[in-house]
């Protein structure tokens, strides 16, 4: 492929593209997120090839790996194109069903299909789907359409035609300006206008200036950018490059974390081929702006998703957070001027100089404008990717996209905001998602992680987890973070370990206080979130913790027993047999009793017993009641009484 | 370079261009606590006992005064309730690791921390990164350095070039804040304990 040095030369690239393209030609698409390949789309892939080849359909049909549309919990997802068929959870063996039906006689296998879990309805296209349905894809909704390792996929849906407007129409202020009027805050978890900490770097005196992709995506539970970036990683690369030019930068990173082999692999493929075509390097389409990017894998580091901290490592350092008064975007990597952007901020950059500021600020509320993408997990029916319009409120999220609380259990708190966020209990269910919206809640939006929690999560051990996690991620440089939260941790412990003192909440008070007011970076100013937001709105649990031993969610091993229940016992042995410990006695026609001594608390017990017995129970606060006595065990089988 | 004119607790207080808000309190006779901080080396921020409040808009502010750089009519305060809350609450983590430290101590005395108030874990280091920077950014060797993050992280002394350069230098021992031999402990540790590999091959 020789250079294209023109925007005409680029838009006879795409018709030349476009035309060895037959829209109405049969086309596979096979989400290749990691998702998708964890459930087996690696093998559904390659069935669909070796089918395809069998039936002799190679010339017509095309079949493709693309990236991730978000469905992770029904995936493989596989779409047939021209009719947009979604067919899900597909495994290699339905494969040859799909190409004779689908494929030769536009037939639709009706067994692949959604099927609506309250109405039984079949849902055949995506946008069927109420998982779909109520979401606003504008970044997501190209990444079934495209194969990441293939440039000509990006442009034939339009990709690179932000790039040549900003080069040749308008100029770096104007450029500057749009994205200012668009309100795009940053995705990464501070949510700082992207407009304003560009205009900062291109009026920094320094002439040479960086610009950065954040894809240190950390969060437990959020992999929005590993599909931004796996799935199209051109749409990254062409807002960066659109940055670059708007700060007058000539040389960009993209800091990954080396867990996202997929998305090194991708971007790496992306930057060759768009330098390949001219979108990189020297004299860019003849506009004669230069640009380069590097990729730099991160050393599974957290905290290296703090800004200075990912500076300090790209400079070839341990990932520590610097002290700063002065901004990164002025004083930054090398001392120089640079705009550190999340995965999803720059992918949106392109959208807003395609279709215009006014367009983009026609979704979302007062301040947050545009869409977010969440990582939908926990507790929740559709776990997956969704993408919504700020200003949505949680209870759609949760429910209308989510499909609700498996197991007819009922909600309790979402998570929002990874270890820095806090936890939204279910009366502010009808809160609009937006920056400052969920800060107020004593949450936050971070990078968009939303973990849903039902009623059998234990708030107490939920900010035990984060603080557990933060003390593994800290950095460890300030006292603050590193001492405060190594006791934060002791005490929770302790909390959940029926060891709780009165005093205890007061004291953890204290030590959130010393983090947020005097720790060195947002994450030690941050890490007392979990246990804050959760105290401020389940107390109760706390204090049911800390004054009667109780964990009123049974979920703290050291404070509950496990019961068998006399009256309902049949003395089935199942609980018996499956008891990994040994502490259940039983034997045939006698009730079962558990030896509390030798309980480990797994819960197996519970889990085996027949729920037309339902004889378990788990009890916390209370004393066991006393085993009943020897004669009164046996089991009287209404059976054997005629 | 003009003066910048600043005020700390009520005082007026003539500052260079550059300096920090700690080296112009330090020069008007000031005193800042820090345990981090040392005149040859980069700021460093990690202690975070020199914290000082700033008038802003109606509002205060706390910024560690060793790395926050002087203003033009900046007011600062660098004792309020909440500064010595946190300072003590500082000092008491602190000392759940030294708890003989006299440093620490003489700090505990002036703001009311209590020395028993967490468990003690006694690793004697608090962290402060005055030898591992001092060799760095002095001597220029690399001798210490910090390994592990979070709550394992610690001091250690690399003994292909500690092997080399320590016995005739030292000068990192003096250096800290809690015990002095702390650092020789360190170091003879590191010298004396057979590499990780040198194990492995007498396992074989």
């Amino acid at each position: 492929m020789p250079r294209i040095n023109s925007p005409d030369e680029l838009e006879k690239v795409r018709q030349e593209v476009l035309s060895r393209r037959d829209p109405n030609e049969p086309c596979i698409s096979i989400c290749a997120g990691a998702g998708c390949l964890a459930s087996g789309a690696g093998e559904v892939i390659s069935a669909f090839q070796a089918e395809i080849d069998k039936q002799g359909l190679k010339r017509e049909v095309n079949t493709k790996g693309t990236g991730c549309p978000g469905f992770c919990e029904r995936g493989p997802v596989v779409v047939i194109y021209p009719e947009e068929i979604c067919y899900l959870q597909v495994k290699p063996e339905d494969v040859p069903e799909i190409v004779s039906q689908t494929i030769k006689e536009k037939k639709v296998v009706d067994r692949l299909l959604y099927v609506d879990p309250s109405t039984g309805e079949k849902a055949t296209c995506e946008s069927d789907i109420p998982f779909y349905k109520n979401q606003e894809r504008i970044l997501l909704s190209s990444n079934i359409k495209i194969d990441p390792k293939n440039i000509d996929d990006y442009l034939a849906i339009g990709g690179y035609s932000a790039l040549p407007k900003v080069l040749f129409q308008m100029t770096s202020d104007e450029v500057v300006e749009e994205v200012k009027k668009s309100n795009l805050r940053g995705r990464g978890g501070g949510g700082f206008p992207a407009g304003r900490k560009w205009e900062g770097s291109r009026n920094a005196p320094e002439p040479i200036k960086y610009v950065i992709v954040n894809a240190d995506e950390g969060d437990p539970g959020a992999f929005m950018d590993r599909a931004v970036l796996e799935g199209n990683p051109h749409s990254v690369l062409e807002g960066l490059i659109i940055g670059a030019y708007a700060v007058g930068s000539h040389e960009g990173y993209i800091y990954v974390r080396q867990e996202y082999p997929l998305a090194v692999e991708n971007v790496n493929i992306a930057i060759r081929q768009a330098e390949e075509y001219g979108f990189l390097g020297k004299n860019i389409l003849g506009s004669g702006f230069d640009f380069i990017v590097k990729v730099h894998q991160g050393a599974g580091a957290f905290v290296c998703g703090e800004s200075t901290a990912l500076m300090t490592a790209l400079e070839g350092r341990a990932g520590e957070p610097r002290p700063k008064y002065i901004r990164s975007n002025v004083v930054g990597l090398w001392g120089r001027p640079s705009v550190l952007n999340n995965v999803e901020t720059w992918a949106n950059v392109p959208l807003i100089i395609n279709k215009g500021a006014d367009w983009f600020t026609q979704y979302g509320t007062e301040s947050s404008k545009g869409t977010k993408i969440f990582s939908l997990v926990g507790k929740i029916n559709n776990t997956g990717l969704v993408e919504v319009p700020m200003g949505i409120t949680l209870k759609d999220i949760i429910y209308k996209i989510g499909g609700g609380i498996p197991g007819g259990k009922r909600f309790k708190a979402v998570q929002t905001g990874g270890p820095s966020g806090g936890c939204i209990p279910e009366e502010l269910l009808d809160l609009e998602v937006g920056f400052d919206e969920l800060s107020k809640v004593g949450s936050m939006m971070g990078s968009g992680g939303m973990i849903v929690m039902d009623e059998d999560t234990c708030m107490v051990d939920v900010s035990r987890y984060f603080l557990n996690f933060l003390t593994d991620e800290s950095c460890g440089k300030c006292v603050p973070c590193r001492e405060g939260i190594r006791q934060m941790l002791k005490i929770l412990t302790n909390i959940t370990q029926g060891k709780g003192k009165e005093s205890d909440i007061e004291l953890l008070e204290e030590l959130s206080e010393t983090a947020k007011e005097a720790a060195l970076c947002a994450l030690g100013k941050s890490a007392p979130n979990p246990f804050l937001s959760t105290l401020q709105y389940f107390r109760d649990e706390y204090e049911a913790h800390i004054k009667e031993k109780r964990c009123p969610a049974l979920s703290c091993k050291e404070l509950i027993s496990y019961y068998i229940d006399p009256e309902k016992c049949k003395a089935c042995t199942i609980c018996g047999r499956k008891c990994p410990s040994d502490a259940i006695q039983g034997g045939k026609n006698l009730i079962h009793i558990v030896d509390q001594e030798k309980c480990t608390k797994c819960g197996t017990c519970l889990e085996v017993c027949p729920s037309r017995y339902d004889a378990v129970r788990k009890i916390s606060g209370e004393p066991v009641p006393p085993p009943i006595p020897e004669e009164a065990r046996t089991v009287v089988r209404k059976s054997k009484q005629k | 370079m003009s003066d910048i004119l600043l005020s700390i607790d009520g005082k007026e207080v003539k500052a260079k261009e550059g300096m920090t808000v700690l080296e112009a309190a330090r020069s008007a006779g000031i005193s800042i606590p820090t345990l981090c901080h040392h005149e040859k080396l980069e700021p460093y921020g990690a202690c975070r006992l020199c914290i000082v409040e700033l008038e802003s808009r109606g509002g205060t502010r706390i910024v560690v005064s060793c790395v926050y750089p002087v203003e033009k009519n900046l007011v600062v305060r660098t004792r309020s309730e909440k500064i010595d809350r946190i300072r003590k609450m500082i000092l008491e983590l602190q000392l759940a690791h030294a708890p003989d430290s006299f440093i620490l101590q003489d700090l505990a005395k002036e703001y009311g921390a209590d020395r028993n108030r967490f468990e003690k874990e006694p690793s004697f280091c608090i962290h402060c990164g005055l030898c591992v920077r001092y060799c760095a950014e002095v001597k220029k060797k690399n001798a210490v350095g910090f390994v592990d993050r979070g709550i394992r992280k610690e001091i250690s002394f690399i003994p292909e070039i500690a092997s080399k350069e320590c016995w005739n230098c030292k000068e990192c021992f003096p250096l800290c804040p809690t015990e002095a031999l702390q650092a020789a402990y360190v170091l003879i540790d590191a010298l004396i304990s057979p590499l990780p590999s040198v194990k492995l091959e007498a396992a074989k």
